[in-house]
């Protein structure tokens, strides 16, 4: 360790630049005055004023809020019930079911979206929110599950065991002993389904209806067909979003430890 | 041991939803996509329900079958980079101390997070004519004229390295951030030159998390067709591009489906080897 240079450090930092140029770029730009966003036309806000008279905008934010919350809710039931009732038993289909319910973790999303729309059509459900949540817990499932079950096998088993025999039943121990314990993985892997649901364009693409629009399928859109300065501005917001969310996440993961 | 019967009873009452949701709305599309993959499509609109191992020919047939191979050729190329790009970062990121690791490590999540079409669209305005780079470039006098680099090749690959570098140094740092440095520390004391302490130690130590790595890129570098659509115009197709034409275009589901499934076969073979190679259930880094 004694001939350390100080080549790493600048490596990482140059990356570091690198990765973050672009979405510097972006925030930059979504105060720009001018409509070419390769002139510069002076700083200004009227980027986020046309953005927030945008009413097809506001629509798809709500909606990607609504998708979020309900996707992410729906995945930490199941999967926290799951997780939970998978280490009291050892049925033969355990080993099965949990393989398929993390398929869609391993599967690329481009034949998870192929498959959903295919197999929803086939069902006759009507294409829009339903099946964009369907879909999305699909996905957000493996994660609670996951960060459930690590939680669960790092438990002291003796304090489930000490309720029973003071004689607590099996919800009782559920709600009193287990559930505050692996609530912060419950918290994480809702926080962290939230964030893949609001980020994603795949799956969403395939799902959605003629009518629901999510903010990526828009920024989407907007991209492939011509983009204003407003997609910056959306973009900046949803970015400082994103840190805010990052940061709570940061900041309950040290308060635990 | 009176109320056995009943707290299984419960037991099955929790385990129903996740048994019903995947069995339903993961087995079974799944499922229906394997039997899709041997039908044929209707005239118009629709699938008729009749054997036929058409959609695999199709596959087989060159035009598709070139796509398969130049998809498999970007993400081969998109995966060295990143592997080039991401290992040292991990490697380096592993050996930093503490307070370091744990700033660097939210730097790294930050983006990670970020939506990804917001991180292309940085690389739009690099990349447009008369964009960033452009400038720069003409202003050191290194080019001439704008380069004209969005909707070309290397936009694409840049696109691919710049999504998923994440996952590499993710994975790598948590392989390398377990290791025991003082391993290295005794190969070089026995005489090892840097290089093969390197080779022999400290790459086999890490060899968990860069392999997971590659996973990790390699597969969805088939899939993002976003990416080769939004910066590469339409000239670059990759499987999932096609596979979307095929079911958004042309709607022909049953040749999706055997596309897909043929993708999938290759990505669960990926999985498995790794699991093969490394006796591990896991992907490293994947949390």
């Amino acid at each position: 360790m004694k001939n350390r240079t100080k080549l790493p450090n600048i490596y990482l930092g140059i990356i570091l630049f690198v990765i973050y140029l672009p979405i510097v770029l972006v925030v930059v730009y979504s105060f720009n005055e001018s409509k070419i966003s390769s002139v510069w036309g002076g700083f200004s806000l009227r980027w986020y004023e046309t953005l927030f008279r945008d009413k097809d905008m506001f629509e798809a934010l709500v909606n990607s809020i609504v998708l979020g919350l309900s996707s992410s809710l729906a995945a930490a039931i199941i999967g926290t019930l799951g997780a939970v009732g998978f280490t009291k038993i050892t049925a033969r289909t355990k080993n099965v079911v949990e393989y398929i319910s993390m398929l869609p973790m391993m599967t690329p999303e481009i034949i998870l979206g192929m498959v959903f729309m295919a197999f929803f059509s086939l069902l006759g459900l009507p294409f829009g929110m339903t099946t964009l949540i369907i879909g999305h817990t699909a996905f957000c499932i493996p994660y609670i599950y996951m960060l459930v079950k690590a939680r669960l096998v790092g438990m002291d088993k003796s304090l489930p065991e000490a309720a029973r025999d003071l004689g607590a039943s099996e919800t009782r121990v559920f709600f009193d002993i287990t559930l505050p314990l692996i609530a912060p993985a419950i918290a994480s892997g809702m926080l962290l389904s939230f964030a893949m649901s609001f980020d994603d364009v795949i799956i969403s693409l395939f799902v959605t209806g003629v009518n629901v629009n999510t903010l990526p399928i828009k920024v989407y859109t907007s991209l492939k067909t011509g983009v204003t300065p407003e997609i910056n501005a959306l973009c900046t917001l949803m970015l400082a979003f994103t840190i805010l969310v990052v940061t709570v996440s940061a900041l309950l993961g040290r308060k635990k430890s | 041991m009176r109320n056995h019967g009943r707290s299984r009873a419960g037991i099955w009452l929790m385990l129903a939803p996740l048994y019903l949701f995947t069995l339903l709305f993961v087995a079974g599309p799944l499922i229906y996509m394997v039997v899709l993959s041997f039908q044929q499509r209707a005239e118009v609109w629709g699938v008729v329900h009749t054997f036929t191992l058409d959609n695999y020919k199709n596959i087989l047939t060159p035009v598709y079958l070139q796509t398969f191979v130049e998809s498999f050729k970007l993400a081969l190329t998109s995966t060295a980079l990143i592997t080039l790009i991401g290992y040292p970062f991990g490697y380096f990121m592993a050996k930093l101390p503490a307070i370091w690791k744990k700033r660097m490590m939210l730097l790294i999540m930050i983006p990670f997070w970020t939506n990804s079409l917001i991180r292309l669209y940085g690389w739009i305005i690099i990349f447009r004519a008369n964009g960033s780079l452009d400038k720069i470039l003409m202003g050191l006098g290194l080019t001439d004229s704008p380069l004209k680099l969005l909707y070309t090749y290397p936009a694409v690959v840049v696109g691919m390295v710049y999504a998923l570098l994440q996952f590499m140094i993710l994975a790598v740092y948590s392989s390398a951030e377990k290791m025991d440095w003082s391993l290295v520390e005794a190969a070089r004391d026995l005489g090892a030159s840097p290089l093969r302490a390197f080779y022999t130690v400290t790459l086999k130590m890490t060899l968990p998390g860069l392999l997971s790595g590659i996973i990790l890129t390699f597969i969805p570098s088939m899939g993002l067709f976003f990416i080769a659509d939004i910066l590469g115009g339409n000239k670059v197709v990759l499987v999932g591009s096609l596979i979307q034409d095929q079911l958004m275009k042309a709607h022909n589901q049953p040749f999706a489906a055997a596309l897909s499934l043929v993708l999938m076969v290759l990505t669960t073979l990926m999985i498995s080897l790794y699991k093969r190679v490394t006796h591990s259930s896991e992907l490293e880094g994947l949390l």
